[in-house]
């Protein structure tokens, strides 16, 4: 048959009958329908689910990276592995490694690169009044409230005066102002870091903490910091950089001028030629010694585009297949149905029907099915950012808490918000209509061609 | 005389590979318009296919059958479908209403079908209320098929026969499922339907129902073997 006498199908007053029709067959045995429908249902559903789940998987990488700023590079101090220390040391009390000062003043002379921001932190415990708290040590520049993102509660940040002076001042984070003073105003107080006394100049509001970027970057949550010049980190509190630490009744000793260089450059296009230079330069200045990890969030972010399509298509034709699933199920149905009506097929026959007039009536009623089931399926799926929040909740109580799936992908699983991209509705959609077009077709025409005398003489 | 049917020699086999069944094997009769026939003959004799023909459900192996005016023998299959939908009207021994719509609705079904897929208007909804109100069914036409009796469903088959005006009206054994209070109605209708001018060919095991018939052809063996009640 000439595939475009199907066109008539599609007059408005004739697909207004055929939708009747169809609906009046399929609500006779409205439970077979349901269940024939809920096929669709799921399969579409999970198809937007999968694909709001890798565009929230990728958004939330795209966001770290982002936070950790498009234009910067990451110099980061790491100890390096037992076996690439200098062997001439021997095994000594100190572990000397990571970034120097003389570090610093190579890279910043790096003509792409507008600034160079040192870091030098360590684990303490801050002390006021009778309350303590661990909290992390940050020695830095005024430039480190910028690149960081941090915002002000109350008072100021550090100022180069501040640096210039080895001040004893201190600005703190939210849950250091939290803990430490509950509901006093911290402003002009005095704290006690590593038996230091500093004067409380200013508070930084609440911030999200930074999730962990493969192995090279560390998840960091900002709300324990203390911030001070880094200038008197370095002179006052931990002189040549050594920090002595006390594990489990033996000392330990690490030798480091800065964990931390922030490189700013000066526009996204020259990033990545920019840390190559970087990485050579580094190399020359630690030649073997894997004692500096450079971490570009551009690079990152790239990686991250990638790891969304590969998401999208693993879980997207996970999904598609049970799509595919459905539609068989509507098939199998639909061949069931064509056999149970195979009286009423010869009847419609006699009366006038032809072929063509058959596959219309079988195929609108896979089509109201499918599409149907599609819809709700739309619905769910819109509704996979609940859901997903009601299964985290489940999942958050029952197998992730204290276990060991609260690594990498659990932090993913409990940090990630899946979003519908819109475009995957119509999608979605019209995947379901054609999947009821494509195996509703084929019990269509196994209905058209019944001998009509046959079909009506069927018990 | 004007004829409604005119069938000429016609042949009907089934080739079943190793045995060729012939079922009908050269059969000749005229309906003329406002003709009410009943077919007789006993179990196997061909009139089940010789309805089948007139009702252009098949075509012949051989021979010519017209109807209206066309050679229906020579047809395709849509086109059957279209004589089907314009000139005959059918009624089955089981009744064959289709069971998910109404009374109305299956008066309706035929006028799906009408070439061109005109849309049913409210002049056709209005015919078929007549029709209904006709078999007596005025007050039903809300209900199922599951809802009605034998007698009843078998009118509600009638009054769908009629909506297409039809040139002949084919009947398979239709009181074949009823008892003998309820064929004599039905048998009234058919027989008021034949006064207002209808040509009704009717298959029938029953004399008391052939008797209501103006002629009775027998069959046997694929063949016509007489005309008459009591032929000898
Ligand atoms: N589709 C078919 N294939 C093979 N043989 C058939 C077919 N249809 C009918 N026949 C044969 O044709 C012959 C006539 O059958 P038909 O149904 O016309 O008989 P009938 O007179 O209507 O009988 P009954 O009174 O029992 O209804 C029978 O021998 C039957 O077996
Ligand atoms: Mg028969």
């Amino acid at each position: 048959m000439n595939p475009l006498r199907y066109l008539v199908f599609f007059h408005p007053a004739r697909l207004a009958r055929s939708l009747r029709m169809a609906l009046k067959s399929l609500l006779l045995h409205k439970l077979r329908s349901g269940l024939t429908m809920l096929g669709i249902v799921f399969g579409v559903f999970s198809v937007i689910a999968m694909l709001a789940i890798g565009e929230g998987a990728s958004t939330q990488a795209q966001q770290q990276v982002l936070q950790l700023g498009a234009t910067n590079i990451l110099c980061v101090s790491v100890k390096p592995p037992e076996e690439t220390s200098d062997p001439s040391q021997g095994r000594q009390w100190v572990v000397r490694y990571g970034l120097k000062e003389a570090d610093l003043k190579l890279l910043d002379v790096i003509p792409s690169v507008v600034r160079a921001i040192p870091i030098r932190e360590i684990g303490t415990e801050a002390r006021y009044g009778g309350r303590t708290l661990n909290a992390r040590l940050v020695g830095c520049t005024p430039d480190y409230f910028e690149v960081n993102h941090l915002s002000r509660a109350t008072g100021r940040f550090l100022t180069d005066s501040d640096g210039e002076k080895f001040a004893m001042r201190a600005v703190i984070a939210h849950d250091v102002a939290r803990e430490l003073f509950r509901h006093e105003d911290p402003l002009g107080k005095t704290i006690t870091v590593n038996q230091q006394f500093f004067r409380i100049i200013g508070v930084t509001r609440f911030r999200t903490a930074s999730a962990a970027i493969g192995s090279s970057l560390s998840g960091q949550d900002y709300n324990k910091d203390i911030y001070i010049p880094l200038e008197t980190l370095q002179t006052r509190i931990i002189p040549g950089g050594v920090d002595v630490q006390r594990k489990s009744g033996s000392f330990s000793a690490e030798e480091v001028q800065l964990n931390q260089i922030t490189l700013q450059v000066t526009d996204p296009q020259v990033v990545l030629q920019t840390a190559e230079t970087v990485r050579e330069s580094i190399e020359r200045n630690h030649p073997g010694m894997k004692d500096v990890h450079v971490v570009v969030p551009m690079e990152l972010l790239k990686q991250a585009e990638q790891l969304r399509g590969i998401f999208n298509v693993v879980l997207g034709s996970i999904a598609f297949i049970s799509l595919i699933v459905g539609g068989i199920g509507i098939m199998n149905i639909m061949l069931a149905t064509v056999t149970e009506r195979t009286r009423e097929i010869g009847v419609r026959r006699a009366l006038g029907a032809k072929q063509s007039d058959i596959i219309e009536q079988f195929l609108t009623e896979t089509m109201v099915l499918s599409g149907t089931g599609g819809l709700i399926g739309v619905v769910l799926g819109l509704l996979t950012p609940q859901a997903f929040q009601a299964v985290r909740g489940l999942a958050n109580r029952w197998i992730l808490e204290g276990s060991a799936a609260g690594g990498e992908l659990g932090r993913m699983f409990t940090q990630m918000e899946p979003t519908v991209p819109y475009w995957s509705l119509p999608l979605a959609f019209g995947f379901s209509v054609a999947i009821g077009v494509i195996f509703g077709l084929y019990p269509a025409r196994a209905a058209a061609r019944l001998d009509p005398i046959e079909a009506l003489r069927h018990e | 005389m004007k004829l409604a049917a005119n069938v000429r020699d016609i042949h009907k086999y089934y080739d079943l590979g190793s045995v060729v069944v012939k079922a009908l094997r050269g059969v000749s009769i005229e309906f003329p318009k406002g003709d009410f026939v009943a077919i007789m003959g006993s179990s196997g004799s061909g009139k089940s296919t010789l309805l089948n023909l007139l009702g252009a459900l098949d075509r012949p192996t051989y021979g010519q059958y017209i109807l209206g005016g066309y050679d229906v023998s020579q047809l395709t299959d849509d086109h059957l479908s279209d004589i089907r939908n314009r000139l005959i009207g059918f009624i089955f021994q089981s009744y064959n209403l289709i069971a998910q719509y109404t009374v109305l609705e299956n008066i309706e079904v035929p006028l799906h079908y009408r070439p061109g897929h005109k849309p049913i208007s409210s002049r056709d909804t209005n015919r078929c209320i007549d029709l209904a109100q006709q078999v007596g069914l005025a007050d039903r036409l809300d209900h199922r098929p599951y809802q009605l009796s034998g007698g009843q469903q078998q009118r509600v088959a009638i009054a769908r026969a009629l909506v297409n005006d039809p040139e002949i009206i084919l009947a398979d054994e239709p009181t074949g499922n009823l008892d003998s209070k309820t064929e004599v109605e039905i048998m009234d209708i058919l027989r008021g339907l034949n006064r207002q001018g209808r040509t009704i060919i009717m298959v029938t095991h029953e004399t008391s129902v052939a008797r209501v018939a103006h002629r009775q052809v027998y069959m046997k063996d694929g063949l016509m073997a007489g005309e008459g009640l009591f032929p000898g």
